[in-house]
């Protein structure tokens, strides 16, 4: 009887600490690499490069968030980019925190080509190298290359640089939500298979 | 016939075509004023290549190609363009894009057109084709030239696709049975360019007309017309192929992959008008229909003629017109406004009025019937992808493979909840391409920062290296100048080249050096009347350039006694 129980609990035991060492090895030796998961992260995000989520670019950003860091920081992928980062992350996703700025639609940099005094700091701040240019001659942003980051406003000293909402084309058209469009009756109907036309006929 | 093969789902809408095969093909009077859209296929406009102000000829180039998926427009008749801007263009999104506006002069003098030379090789066929305009005109627009090129080897069969299967289009019966030869001259000379092993000509068996008038010009050459019965869609490119050889083109593939090749019969006769004449695609037939008008039929008209012109001509009655649908009832889009121009792509115009195309009744809940499933021509679950789209769970959709979906809008026609299913996928569809679009661009964005982050750090080491290096050769001249001053001074009286600086340069040295030093001295009592805390660090800074004038002044007088 007493050996029946210490055998059981013995058992129990060895088996409790075989697992717990199996489980604590893996834990170590199958680690999650630490550089996939913010690889993965950084695919997400938006590469505006623009430092509104108070880090000095995308990759440092998703290495924070990496560290644990909060998911909404990021206004340029807005809702977007909070939900992929939710699912990737397995969190509840946050609306954006307005501390960083507001979802904006897509702008790209217009420089008054007029006004350039050629002192190419825009170019230094540009994090694309989207902005070709010498010191001394005209600067110009080549649109395609653009992300709109804002980045190259402020070093301006003429503020020859403004930020212009990107025309959407019949390429950028998505097919409206059919939900989103306006009905063609009056009212609502409440569930039947009369159309408005006949029921009130 | 040969053996039938079949493809799931599908459907019978009443076809309407009648309506529109009661008169000949007529031709359209050419309009005084034409709107030519840059763009009129699927890919992106060509480049212009005329300013406003010109004069053009019928036929004349008005855009080239630029690499990629750009086809040029053609001059639809001769006269002036007018300018050169956004305008609105036949599109369910009623977006502007850029137009090039004609002013006819009414005498539609030809351009002097080039036929392909007999001589010329496969390729350069095809970007014959190209420079012609040639498109898809069943309704898809997709350029010629990179259809014939996804097949790597010559297809085993060429399909020339008059199936047409939408209700009330009758565009390419129209041409089938009345230029019969003209669709076999098509047949042939795309055959010809492809070499593939057979051709067929797919048709619903609701044209008895047509298959009779193919058949007697198809005589004698080994053009085969293949009849199939007629349910919707039979006339889509993949649901044909399936009909007449079985094979399946396979998920996010090409019917290429299956060995097949399928051209629309007015893209075959635009190639045969293309190759054998030069001529480019400036006009086509379209077909004119529904209950607001009163001459409705098939009219060939001149691309970029505005719609109002061939409505009037049809006889429209503005009164009765309740929808304005450009394509077919099923896939075909509405448009707002009748001053839009004719393009390449379209096939029909319905004036439908209020009693022939009421408005949808309001949608109802999904009550998971299925049997939009059972008319799926493509096996797809019509139902959960419309779940997954309303909720907008669009990665899901995708898993669910709505990218296979063909949009023919056969489970809208037997939805009895009257659900607009095709609108939930465009909308899922178009959702997901702007996000794979906004992808590419985030992965593009990053590897220019990424490279030029690389190229800053390759820039500050190298800049680190040679202030390195230039410290090094000071430290190495100033130690080793004194002990080896004899040496060197030999060295330089046997060899005019010698290394060390000359004395020109120590001057100048010594100059500068001096100059810092009362520099620092300026800024040292300057700082001991106003900001005391700042003078150990000067003194140190006016100790340092000291020294440095010290040796500047040693290396020069060295240098002097060397002399």
């Amino acid at each position: 009887m007493w050996m029946n129980l210490l055998l059981a609990i013995a058992t129990l035991l060895l088996l409790a600490g075989a697992f717990g060492a199996l489980l604590g090895y893996a834990s170590v030796r199958l680690r999650r690499d630490d550089d996939s998961l913010v690889e993965q992260i950084d695919a997400v995000l938006p590469q505006t490069q623009c430092g509104q989520c108070g880090y000095p670019g995308c990759r440092p950003y998703a290495e924070a968030i990496a560290e644990g860091d909060a998911i909404n920081k990021c206004p340029p992928g807005g809702e977007a980019t909070i939900q992929s980062l939710a699912n990737l992350l397995d969190v509840e996703p946050q609306p954006l925190d307005a501390e960083h700025g507001e979802e904006q639609p897509k702008r790209v940099a217009y420089i008054r080509e007029a006004e350039c005094i050629g002192c190419t700091k825009c170019i230094q701040a540009c994090p694309v190298d989207a902005i070709v240019g010498a010191p001394k001659f005209m600067h110009t942003v080549i649109e395609s290359e653009c992300t709109g980051c804002d980045l190259c406003v402020d070093p301006c000293p003429v503020d020859c640089i403004d930020m212009i909402e990107v025309a959407r084309g019949i390429d950028d058209w998505v097919p409206p939500h059919p939900a989103d469009r306006p009905l063609t009756h009056d009212g609502p109907v409440i569930a039947t298979d009369q159309r408005p036309a006949e029921a009130s006929a | 016939m040969g053996t039938q093969f079949d493809f799931p789902g599908g459907i019978h809408p009443p076809d309407n075509k009648l309506r529109s095969l009661q008169t000949p093909i007529r031709q359209a009077p050419l309009p005084d004023r034409l709107t030519v859209p840059l763009r009129q296929h699927r890919g992106d406009p060509g480049r212009v290549v005329v300013a406003a102000g010109d004069h053009v000829l019928t036929g004349q180039p008005l855009s080239e190609g630029q690499p990629g998926r750009s086809v040029p427009v053609h001059a639809p008749t001769s006269g002036t363009i007018t300018a050169i801007k956004s305008h609105e263009v036949p599109h369910p999104s009623g977006l502007e894009e850029t137009c090039i506006l004609i002013e006819a002069d009414g005498r539609d003098q030809w351009y002097e057109l080039a036929p392909c030379p007999d001589s010329a090789s496969t390729a350069e066929r095809y970007d014959h084709l190209h420079r012609t305009g040639v498109v898809g005109l069943g309704g898809a627009g997709f350029p010629t030239r990179d259809k014939l090129q996804s097949a790597e080897a010559a297809p085993d069969v060429l399909i020339l696709n008059g199936a047409e299967c939408e209700p009330y289009i009758t565009a390419d019966q129209a041409l089938m049975r009345e230029r019969p030869d003209s669709v076999v001259a098509g047949a042939l000379a795309l055959w010809r360019l492809v070499g593939a092993g057979r051709c067929l000509i797919g048709i619903e068996d609701n044209k008895p007309d047509a298959i009779e008038a193919l058949r007697q010009s198809a005589e004698g050459t080994s053009v085969e017309i293949r009849v199939v019965a007629t349910r919707y869609p039979s006339g889509g490119e993949r649901q044909l192929i399936q009909l007449l050889t079985g094979l399946e083109v396979p998920s996010g593939g090409l019917p290429a992959d299956v060995g097949v090749l399928c051209q629309n019969v007015a893209t075959a006769v635009a190639v045969d008008r293309s190759l054998r004449l030069g001529e480019p695609v400036i006009q086509r037939i379209t077909t004119l229909t529904g209950e607001a008008l009163a001459r409705p039929g098939n009219i060939e008209a001149r691309i970029g003629t505005p719609l109002d012109h061939l409505l009037f001509e049809a006889g429209l009655d503005p009164q009765r017109l309740h929808r304005l649908i450009m394509g077919g009832p099923l896939m075909g889009f509405d448009l707002t406004t009748t001053g839009l121009p004719l393009i390449k792509t379209a096939n029909c115009l319905i004036a439908g009025t209020a009693g022939e195309f009421p408005d949808p009744p309001i949608p109802q809940p999904c009550i998971r019937c299925g049997l939009c499933e059972q008319a799926c021509p493509v096996d797809l679950l019509p139902q959960q992808l419309y779940w997954f789209a309303s909720a907008g769970e669009h990665r899901k959709a995708e898993h669910f493979d709505l990218f296979d979906c063909i949009e023919c809008g056969a489970c809208d026609w037997v939805c009895p909840s009257h659900l607009p299913l095709t609108d939930y996928y465009r909308h899922s569809k178009g959702v997901l391409r702007q996000e794979q679009k906004e992808q590419a661009e985030a992965d593009h964005a990053r590897q220019r920062f990424e490279e030029r982050q690389a190229r800053l750090e390759r820039e500050q080491a190298e800049r680190e290296e040679r202030r390195r290096a230039r410290q090094q050769a000071r430290e190495q001249h100033h130690n080793v100048a004194p002990a080896e001053a004899s040496e060197a001074a030999t060295a330089a009286a046997t060899s005019p080249t010698a290394p060390g600086p000359d004395r020109e340069t120590l001057i100048q040295r010594r100059d500068q050096a001096r100059q810092k030093v009362e520099e620092a001295q300026a800024q040292l009592a300057e700082a001991r009347e106003q900001t005391p805390e700042a003078v150990p660090k000067l003194e140190r800074a006016l100790n340092k350039h000291q020294k440095r004038l010290d040796a500047a002044e040693k290396a020069l007088s060295d240098a002097q006694e060397d002399t």
